[in-house]
């Protein structure tokens, strides 16, 4: 084992989403067996399952559909993580249902991810389902497409049929504004094209799903600039660090470094960071991702919810007014008398729906005018009033400071996920 | 620019934002604290979390009453040296109360009843948030949880309801008398948490490292002979040098036959081994949706 190798590895989150006959488990239980991310256990415990339940191969699908009921109806229901990793990358799989009543879900698994696998069945083609979760993956601001294009095994493995599909994807998608997709054409039960380059596809000359997955360049640094929202106020009450008052957060766009110069939002006073800490270990910098403890040169009133921005950076956005697109999460629909609890950032207001612009047609990707709610799975866009301003950026622009639940103040259940436009 | 944090950086601090998290949003969380590796790290990531402050939060531990005596000793050594209080929830007081009624058998062990003293221990402290240290590769239900677990006022989980957990905004609103169970190393694997912990240069307790010890051999697995296990008349006692993969109640931990005396030897063994940890969990193995199960009522 190269501990070394293995501490310096980056991580890759990527998300799958499929129905029961698309292949998706077949390709996730091919990335997992042909990276030995199966275990001896686990694969006698699915092949003991498979047997019990009359089928005759090996059913992939029960090393990721965990629930009771999900292996009682033979469906995903849930989003379900997995983890596998090469010596060259880590990565976890949000792996969600595919189908049009599962779309949170699909929005869910989505929401923390990198890289997007659509599936499409080289025998259909593209479909109503291609088009509903690419526009899910554009939506969420993913900036890795990747199509694979399955069952090539069935079509003869043939190139038309692939530059076809190809083509076909190209042209309903040309208006979701794709930064960068990837087709690969594949047999997940074969195995062409998953882990080892096809034998039956010379034609084909790029590289496998694991080869691409294993050296895509992700860029998660955000064009808006160092973005530190306040999580907890650190102060110790020791006689050896009496006068530290430390701002604990994860920095979530740009660098930061000793010496900056930052303003606190939303009240705008100025000061200049004097340390950065993780643990008992002092930095001199710090970059996006990071959790960090951050002190300033001057004793100013910053707590919980406030954001910390580079002083010549561009800066947020401030306003109680803020037009978003929000996927509805719950069986009651989206209300536009309740007053629901806003949780931006490390930020909670209250807010309530003061106009329903439109409802988006997930399938056909066409807006309707004069909606009247929002019901679960349906995403539409909305103009959002706010008890207090927001800190904020464009969803494009970041998506940590563009992003923001809405919970219910009765239930406290999550209900609405939105994305400022 | 490239991304350009280490996998293993990256958990960690998503860990310490949702420990951060849950000392912003509860008003009495405890951190349930067994001195298994899992909670080990934790407890560190706590400590890196609110450093120079303290931990502002207690050590829960159910106490099962058959522990191996090297976690005791670790889990002291460790409040200790953090500074924090420890809780100790006791399953033998359960028994001694009329609460649980204890196994009896071969088979029995005390982890079922290990429930019902973490919620009675959760109701008395009036906890509101319970942190613990379950990973989702470890079983498959646990593969579905959430970061922030919602748990009823009967500390049930509901898996078919569980709110959607979007972006890294956690919800941790609930009403009076229900709690949430927080998971900050969901995403990390078993090889993960023992790289981080050869990285960190964490002491861990002895029974992590080869030994000898009196074990017997059952179901194909060996078990500790202690005073609480009772041993059918074919079974027999033998030394051998053995360590744990996972620690839990004595009466369900399997012990993996090893020379490994060092964190390099523990990471060569994992990295070549064919069975998940878990695996050497007999409470796992009574049925095929056995975590499942224990989860809903409201286990670890």
């Amino acid at each position: 084992m190269d501990t070394k190798g293995y501490l310096h590895m980056d991580l890759l989150r990527f998300s799958t989403a499929g129905n029961v006959d698309d292949g998706k488990s077949t390709l996730i239980g091919r990335l997992l067996y042909d990276s030995k991310s199966i275990f001896e256990d686990q694969m006698e415990a699915v092949e003991q399952a498979s047997r019990r339940t009359g089928s005759e191969d090996v059913n992939l699908a029960l090393l990721t559909d965990g629930l009771r009921s999900e292996r009682e109806q033979g469906i995903t229901i849930d989003v379900a993580y997995r983890y596998f990793a090469t010596p060259v990358r880590k990565f976890i799989i949000a792996d969600t249902p595919g189908h049009i009543q599962y779309t949170r879900n699909m929005v869910t698994g989505a929401s923390t991810t990198d890289l997007a696998i659509i599936l499409i069945d080289a025998r259909n083609g593209v479909s109503e389902q291609t088009l509903r979760h690419t526009y899910i993956a554009s939506l969420l601001g993913i900036e890795q497409v990747t199509v694979c294009i399955n069952k090539m095994d069935i079509v003869d493995f043939s190139q038309d049929v692939f530059e076809n599909i190809k083509n076909d994807f190209l042209t309903i998608t040309k208006n979701l504004n794709l930064k960068n997709v990837k087709f690969i054409p594949v047999s997940a039960k074969y195995g062409d094209n998953v882990v080892d380059k096809s034998e039956n596809m010379p034609w084909y000359e790029g590289c496998t799903l694991l080869h691409h997955l294993e050296t895509v360049v992700i860029d998660r640094n955000s064009t808006s600039g160092m973005r530190f929202p306040v999580q907890y106020v650190v102060r110790p009450i020791s006689d050896k660090f009496h006068d530290f008052r430390g701002y604990a957060g994860r920095i979530v766009g740009g660098n930061v470094a000793k010496g900056d110069r930052v303003i606190a939002l939303p009240s705008g006073i100025k000061s200049q960071i004097t340390s950065i800490h993780l643990g008992e270990e002092e930095k001199e910098t710090a970059q996006i991702s990071e959790s960090v403890v951050i002190q300033l040169a001057d004793d100013i009133d910053i707590s919980r919810g406030d954001i910390l921005v580079a002083e010549n950076a561009p800066q947020p956005n401030i306003s109680n007014d803020i037009r978003l697109t929000i996927c509805w999460l719950n069986q009651k629909p989206m209300s536009t008398i309740t007053k629901y609890i806003i949780r931006h950032t490390s930020r909670e207001c209250l807010g309530v729906v003061k106009a329903i612009n439109h409802l988006m047609d997930i399938n056909t990707l066409e807006k309707r005018e004069n909606a009247e709610t929002l019901k679960m799975n349906d995403i539409g866009s909305i103009n959002l009033r706010t008890s207090v301003p927001l800190v904020f950026d464009h969803y494009s622009e970041n998506r940590a400071t563009g992003c923001l639940i809405f919970i219910d103040p009765d239930t406290f259940e999550t209900v609405g996920a939105g994305i400022i436009e | 620019m490239k991304n350009t944090l280490s996998h293993i950086r990256e958990l960690e601090a998503e860990s310490i934002y949702v420990l951060r998290e849950v000392a912003a949003q509860f008003q009495k969380p405890a951190l349930l604290f067994s001195g298994g590796k899992d909670s080990i790290v934790v407890a560190h990531l706590a400590y890196k979390a609110f450093y120079p402050a303290k931990i502002p939060f207690p050590f829960l531990h159910i106490d099962t009453g058959h522990n191996f005596k090297e976690t005791i000793d670790y889990r002291d050594m460790m409040v200790q040296k953090l500074g924090v209080n420890l809780i100790v929830g006791s399953v033998q007081e359960s028994i001694d109360t009329g609460r649980v009624r204890e196994e009896t058998g071969y088979y029995a062990s005390r982890n079922l009843l290990q429930t019902t003293t973490l919620l009675d221990t959760i109701e008395k402290h009036k906890f509101d948030c319970a942190i613990g240290g379950a990973r989702r590769d470890e079983e498959k239900a646990r593969a579905k949880e959430r970061f922030f677990s919602h748990r009823d006022e009967f500390g049930q989980w509901d898996p078919k309801n569980q709110r959607p957990e979007l972006w890294g905004l956690f919800n941790g609103h609930h009403h009076m008398g229900e709690h949430f169970r927080v998971f900050p190393i969901s995403n990390w694997t078993e090889m993960d948490v023992w790289q981080y912990i050869f990285m960190e240069k964490i002491d861990m307790p002895s029974i992590y490292f080869t030994h000898e010890r009196q074990v017997f051999f059952r179901d194909g697995q060996w078990l500790a002979a202690e005073e609480c296990m009772t041993l059918k008349p074919t079974e027999t006692v033998e030394t051998r040098q053995v360590r744990c993969r996972t620690i839990g109640d004595i009466s369900c931990t399997g012990l993996t036959l090893s020379k490994a005396d060092c964190l390099e030897d523990i990471i060569e063994e994992i990295a070549a081994t064919r069975v998940t940890e878990r695996g050497s969990r007999a409470d796992d193995k009574r049925s095929e949706t056995a975590m499942e199960d224990r989860k809903v009522v409201g286990y670890f």
